[in-house]
Parts: C-alpha cells; structure tokens; sequence
C-alpha cells in the first residue's frame, strides 16, 4: 500500500503529459491538488490504510517501504505545501506553458520526498534525495532570468558537493556495516566500528549542505529569493526540509546511538546557524532574502533539538519541522501576493502595506509571531519543546542561547513589520488593494493551521493528529 | 602487469580531466572536463566489477548531469575575451595546490586510511540480479531522475533558443 504513494505521481505524471487535444494547465493544477490532498489523508489515515493489505500486484515489488509518525509528519506537511505553491504558480505563472512545466516538476519533485520520508536504505536515500534535488535546480530557474539561473547554479554546485560526500559515505557504510539499511549501519555502530561512524558522519555533512545550515548556507539565500514565488514558497516549505533536514531526524530517531561527539557537532552547528541567519536577516532590505536568512534560523532550532540527543528532543525537532512548514510557506506566499500588487520585493519601498493588502498583512503577522515563538501560535509549542528537550540533557547554556536568539527573531519581524506593513501609506503603496483569491486562499489555509494547531496544542495528543508529536507524552 | 599500467593510465587521465575541469577557463570546456572525469570513474569502476554503480555513474553523472549544466551555462550572461583570461588566471592563482593535495590524499587513503577488508563486489552476472530483483525502488528513483533531467533539458533549452532569438530579453528581465 506504501508504495501508492510512489508510484501514483509517476503514474499522474505521465498521464498528465500525454498528448491530449486541448489540454490546459487547469488539469495539471488538479491532478496536482489531487496528489496534495491524498498525502494529506494519507499522513492521517495511514494506520487504517497500511491494515487495509497488500495490492497483489504491488506486494511483488521490494521497494522495502517503512511509515511510522515521523513519516505521517513528512506526508501531512508535504501535502500542505504542494498544495500552497500549485495555487500561488497558478495565480504568479502567466504563461500556460510554464504552469503546466511547473506542475511536472512539482510532481517528480513529490515523487523523490515520498519516497525518501518511507525509505529504510541509505543508499535508496541518496538516490531520491538527488530526485528531488534535479527537480530543484530546474525549478528555480524555471523563468530563465540571470538571477535565477545563477541561483540554481550555485545550488546545483553545492549540491554536488553534498551527493559525492553523501555516496562516500554509503560506501564506507557498504564497506563497514555490510549493507546500507538503517538496520545494518545501527548494529555496526552498536558494534563500535569507527568506519561505520565515519560513514554516518559523512554522510549527515552532505545533509547539512542540503539542509542549508551554516556554514554550508552560501546557496540558499539567492535560490530562495531568485527563484519564481511559487517555487520559493516550496523550496523553504518543504524541499529542504524533506532532503535535509528530515534525514538528520530519521538517523537520530532510527539509526543514532546516543553519542556525545556526534551531539555537540549538532549543537553547534544548530547554535551557529540560528545565531548567523538571525543576524544576516537583520540587515536585509529584500523581503524574501530575509524570509530565507531567517529559515536558515528556524533550521538552526531544528538541528539543536536534536543535539540534546534524547527522544524528547527528537519531537521537538519535528514538530518545529511541521511548524516551520507551514509558516515559512506562509510568509512567502504572502511576499508572493504583495510582489504580485507591488511588482518588488524591496521592503524600503513597501511602507504602510498592511492597510491596502489587510488579509495579507494579517497572516504574515500570524507567521511571524509563530516564528518568533509567540504564544498562542504554534512556533511557541515547538520552540518551548526544545528549550525544555535541551534544558533536561543539561544543555543549559545551549537553551539560554535559544531563547535569546528567540527574541532577536522577535526584534527583526518587527523592525520588518514596522518598515513593511505599518506607518503611514509610501506613494507607490498608495493605488494598490488586497490579493487575489489564488494568494488569499492558501495564505488563510496556512494562518488557520498555524492558529489551530498552536491554540489546540494541549489537546493535540488526544486527536488523529497525535502523530505530530510522534504520538509521545509532553513533558509536563 | 599490463593491467596496472592501464589502471595507471585511466587513473592519470581522471586526474587531468579533473584538473581540467577545475582550471578550464571556459565553462563549458569545465562541463566538457567534468563528464570525462565521470567517464573515467565509470571505467574504473567497471575494472573493480562493479558494473551497477558504472552504470549509475555514466548515466547520471556523465550524462543527465552534464547535460544539466551545459543548458544551465548556455542561458548564462557570456563573458568578454578579456574577464575569460583573467578568471582562468587568477583561478589558477588560487587553485594551484589542488592537483597535489588531491595526490596526497589519495595515497593516504589508500596507504594508511582505510583497512585491508574484503569488499563484496556485484560482478556482471548480479546486475541483473540486483535492478530487477533487489533494488527495485532505486531502479524508479533513476528513471524519476531521468524524468526530472529530461523536463529539465526541454525547459532550459527552450530558453536558449529564446535568448538566440530575443538577445535582449534577460537583461530587460535582470534590469541591467
């Protein structure tokens, strides 16, 4: 049954670029928010489907699938995203050419995160992370400007960085452990093996380039702010999250033995990434370059949750994975309706935005304070999460910093709130009005998740969506 | 005996076209340096009897890479004559100690990193055996590659004939 999730895209995919007479890029949106849609009832409704049995055709195929609630978590938030960026490449694509292209991509782009979210093989992950990752360069420089293409150029560079460490490192572990499953590699660690270590250490090198982490973050600025919105706003939803970040979550849910050198090396890098994409989003003038310094932040947090190296912690990570989603979408689907009213992305030349775009500016507010980690919203849960997660390994200092760079994330969103949104009307804000539908719909959608799950969060454990805190009691 | 000077051969052509690829001033020549550096891998690996990661290697890294880049380059800005010597200079200036330090490490990794074990290698016979019975999942992600590649090529290359076409297109769309 795991393996639907697989092979439907690619079925879709090819079905969709048939040669049919009169087809429109309406049909490409649909089969898109179709696929959306049943990752979103497939991350819900996955133990009920998974008991369902094999498809007999299916069961013939050793695709060696595993799902369990970090895997639900991946799908509902996959499911979220894709959604958002088709409706904004709907609305921000003129040509109908380049819809339906993007669609394509978006599908094969679902097709590699499906696949490395339900995968148990090292090797199986390389190889989809590098789907989605082709599928990526492509999209950013979908709209041919220079801007762009340098974008996916210089992701494409370090990426291919990151694929030769990441293929060394499955070799190593081949060499060492046998195999390369989690199985395998954590039996080797146990076994104290330092190849099998080095491998794994290797290999989570290559997903910190992915993930955008500092000092491995040169790529990610220009990629998020060049790239078209609709791209940006899967990009910093979801891609680099499913391709890096994701997979730092799995070994240390599935294959990470408690190690205290592997957790320092998360703790910095966390620390460090927090501290210099708070810092670097402070001097921005572009609202989607600060958007991207401020989700290589948001990264930061993910990455120090997990260096605390308990299960905890490992929640914790996810959840603010979930919670980063969603809002980070959020804020680029807006910076997407106010480039499409205002035609820039300056935030000097946006003053008093709010009043003419008032839905729009609302949400962002929304985002914002989710990622600052204001109560109610849900960024306040997960980041509480984490700072209690690293508190209880006696990770104090680590904590203290996390809650500091807290309120530095507060400080730029309102310097950026103050300089964007309020104060008096400049004069190019002066004729515009609010977004279109295809803006507002997915930008309430995404405000509404941020509200609920943050205001229901005390009762989150006891609804269907347990699985976004991998079904685990909180701490308290 | 024959077979050591062959391995010699192909080892120092990788080397040359890596360093080619690393000091070409031409980026195009660079791609042209990097896909003879994978095809020198892809042989390598072939001679190790590992004839499924040659297969990957060639396809992917040789082939849908390559062709990735070179669309990529061709809906680039073109340099002057005159920046291309420059570059190729003070790339060189900077880059000098690779080819050594590449040497360097192979030996000590060879020599004194890794340990003498036994390395189970898939010979001709397994491939088979391996995509179609073993490996089927990674089988789709390569075609899924392939797909995104193929995708990829029609929509850069579209460009590129745009940017033929309509030479003033990408500065009006850069604002230079």
């Amino acid at each position: 049954m795991l393996a639907l999730l697989v092979l439907v895209p690619i079925a879709v995919l090819l079905l969709m670029n048939l040669p049919w007479r009169g087809a429109r890029s309406q049909a490409y949106t649909m089969g898109v928010l179709a696929l959306a849609f049943a990752e979103i009832f497939a991350a819900i409704a996955l133990p009920a489907l998974v008991g369902v049995g094999e498809i007999p055709f299916l069961s013939e195929l050793r695709f060696g699938l595993v799902a369990d609630d970090l895997t639900r978590v991946l799908l509902a938030s996959i499911g979220v995203v894709v959604g958002a960026a088709m409706l904004v490449g709907q609305e921000s694509m003129k040509d109908e050419r380049q819809r339906c292209n993007f669609a394509s991509l978006l599908i094969v782009s679902i097709t590699g995160m499906n696949a490395t979210v339900l995968l148990s093989d090292f090797f199986s992950l390389y190889v989809f992370i590098e789907v989605t990752a082709v599928a990526s360069f492509i999209l950013i420089a979908l709209d041919r400007g220079v801007l762009a293409v340098e974008g996916a150029f210089r992701y494409l560079v370090l990426s291919a960085v990151a694929t030769a460490l990441m293929l060394g490192a499955v070799g190593l572990m081949l060499m060492s452990a046998g195999d390369t499953t989690f199985d395998a590699v954590r039996s080797g660690l146990a076994g104290g093996t330092s190849l099998v270590r080095l491998g794994l250490a290797v290999f989570m090198l290559g997903l910190f380039i992915k993930g955008g982490t500092v000092p491995f973050h040169a790529w990610l600025p220009g990629a998020y702010s060049a790239a078209p919105p609709a791209v940006s706003v899967l990009l910093s939803g979801i891609v680099t999250k499913a391709s890096g970040i994701y997979a730092l979550i799995r070994i240390a849910w599935s294959v990470y033995v408690p190690d205290e050198q592997i957790s320092l090396v998360l703790l910095v890098v966390g620390t460090v990434s927090i501290i210099v994409g708070a810092v670097a989003a402070m001097g921005q003038t572009d609202l989607k370059r600060m958007y991207a310094y401020s989700s290589i932040s948001q990264v930061g947090y993910i990455v120090l949750a997990l260096g605390a190296g308990t299960e905890l912690g490992v929640v914790a990570a996810t959840f603010h994975l979930f919670n980063h989603s969603i809002f980070k979408s959020l804020l680029f689907v807006d910076s997407a309706a106010i480039e499409s009213r205002l035609g820039t992305t300056d935030m000097t030349r946006m003053g008093g935005i709010g009043g003419k775009m008032p839905i729009t500016g609302t949400t962002a507010s929304i985002a914002m304070l989710s990622a600052a980690g204001i109560p109610p919203f849900a960024g306040f849960w997960s980041k509480l999460l984490i700072i209690i997660a690293l508190w209880k390994s006696a990770h104090i200092g680590f904590a203290v910093i996390a809650v500091m760079a807290s309120m530095l994330t507060l400080g730029y969103f309102l310097v950026m709130q103050q300089k964007a949104f309020f104060g008096k009307p400049s004069i190019e804000v002066g004729a515009i009005g609010e977004a279109s539908i295809g803006y507002l719909v997915p930008a309430i959608a995404l405000a509404a998740i941020t509200v609920l799950a943050g205001v229901l969060f005390p009762f989150l454990l006891d609804s269907s969506c347990s699985f976004l805190l991998l079904g685990k009691a909180l701490p308290w | 005996m024959n077979d050591y000077i062959i391995d010699i051969v192909i080892l120092a052509c990788l080397v040359l076209s890596a360093v080619w690829a690393v000091l070409s001033p031409r980026l195009l020549r660079a791609v042209v340096g990097l896909a003879l550096a994978s095809v020198c891998v892809t042989i390598v690996l072939f001679r190790l009897d590992s004839p499924l990661a040659g297969v990957f290697e060639l396809s992917v890294c040789a082939g849908l890479i390559s062709a990735v880049f070179i669309s990529t380059i061709s809906l680039a800005a073109l340099e002057t004559e005159e920046s291309v010597v420059q570059t190729s200079k003070e790339r060189i200036r900077r880059y000098w100690f690779l080819p050594p330090l590449l040497l360097l490490v192979g030996v000590a990794v060879t020599q004194l990193a890794l340990p003498d074990m036994p390395v189970q290698a898939i010979t001709g016979e397994g491939v088979r055996e391996v995509l179609w019975n073993q490996r089927h999942l990674d089988l789709l992600g390569q075609i899924a590659v392939l797909l995104a590649g193929a995708f990829g090529v029609v929509v850069l290359f579209k460009g590129f004939e745009t940017r033929v076409d309509k030479g003033i297109e990408i500065k009006e769309t850069t604002g230079k």
